[in-house]
């Protein structure tokens, strides 16, 4: 099929897509009338039964914590999956970080990137940490902390090298940490089953009051493995398609 | 606003099939990929939206305030995460391709190789 007749094959069934897509809008609600009575349901009874004002967190963790699994379960697998596509081929060598073209200078990272990636580093762990622990009272979470928490990784790769990059983070530590963020919440949600509960359900302590750093139960428990699990993953990824530019096929 | 938001969704589609369908790199083809996708967090956003509606937090707003759809909001946030996992996967994948056929052209790319 030459590019011409793919151009008009895909006219022809994005004109059908847009058509069906404007007819099944006339049976929609409009705009800001959504009537699910569900999430209604959930916002009027979610913040007495766990104590977590982020109601968002606790569907996340707590109502629909099973579909949760499974996504984390997602990401574990596409990190697992990454390491197996991008491993060492038998035909493939490391080389050093040195550049193979002797001709070309490459300039040294200049200090005006290098000392404000640096600087960057703390408060965007503090950062990190900070949204993964405050899942319940906050718009924040294991998922948004820990993609901020594997930041902190990438820019010290962005202020010096690879190599400093991968001593920070070997990938015998950073598996087990995402084994452990997996497992973790898995294991609080076998644990209820263990209790003769529901698999997920809040059994911990729903502290004092509403809005509580130690408030929720589960919830917190369970945001603080996602986002070991998360900051775990992306590092590992990063890392893997880094380690793709010091392979040579020999 | 009537259906304006759920047009913004229909355009994002198309234009991100068109990306993929014309698109001679397969990279750029995986970034189309992320923009089709992305029109899924403005049609879930925009179904869940209440008009008047607060973010459901009630960390700062008095309990029981009008507050937007929750679920859409938490499928959104599992809708970004699968994307990021699904990124990485299919970057890997170009990786591979371009190691062993070396080039990145999806036209080019049409016989296997054992």
């Amino acid at each position: 099929m030459t590019p011409r007749q793919r151009a008009w094959f895909f006219a022809v069934a994005a004109a059908g897509l847009v058509a069906c897509y404007l007819w099944a809008f006339t049976g929609l609600p409009g705009f800001g009338n959504y009537p699910g009575p569900y999430g209604q349901e959930i916002l009027r009874r979610a913040v007495g039964e766990t104590h977590a004002t982020g109601v968002v967190s606790t569907v996340n963790f707590l109502y629909r914590g099973f579909d949760t699994v499974g996504e984390e379960f997602i990401l574990f697998a596409a990190a697992a999956g990454m390491s197996v596509l991008l491993r060492k081929l038998r035909a493939e060598r490391e080389t050093g970080p040195a550049d193979e073209a002797d001709s070309r200078t490459i300039p040294a990272t200049s200090s005006a990137v290098r000392i404000p990636a640096l600087l960057l580093v703390g408060p965007t762990v503090v950062i990190g940490w900070w949204l993964a622990s405050h899942a319940q009272t906050n718009p924040s979470g294991g998922f948004q902390g820990g993609v901020i928490l594997a930041t902190a990784f990438i820019l010290v790769y962005l202020s010096g090298e690879f190599f400093t990059f991968r001593k920070l983070s070997p990938v015998v530590l950073v598996d087990a940490v995402e084994a452990l963020g997996a497992g973790g919440f898995a294991a609080v949600g076998l644990a209820a089953v263990v209790m003769n509960l529901p698999f997920l359900y809040n059994y911990l302590p729903l502290g004092q009051f509403p809005g509580a750093i130690s408030s929720s139960g589960t919830i917190a428990l369970i945001s603080f493995f996602v986002g070991l699990e998360v900051a775990a993953a992306f590092v590992l990824i990063v890392g893997e398609l880094l380690e793709q530019t010091l392979l040579r096929s020999a | 606003m009537g259906i304006f938001p759920f047009l913004v969704v229909a355009w994002i589609v198309v234009v991100g099939l068109y990306g993929i369908v014309t698109s001679r790199d397969l990279i750029h083809q995986i970034v189309c990929l992320i923009v089709v996708q992305s029109s899924t967090y403005v049609l879930l956003l925009g179904v869940g939206y209440v008009t008047g509606g607060a973010a459901p937090y009630f960390f700062d707003i008095p309990l029981h305030t009008k507050a937007v759809d929750p679920i859409v909001q938490a499928l959104a946030l599992t809708d970004v995460v699968v994307e990021a996992a699904v990124t990485a996967l299919l970057l890997s994948f170009a990786v591979q391709a371009y190691k062993r056929f070396g080039t990145l052209d999806p036209l080019e790319l049409t016989q296997f190789k054992g």
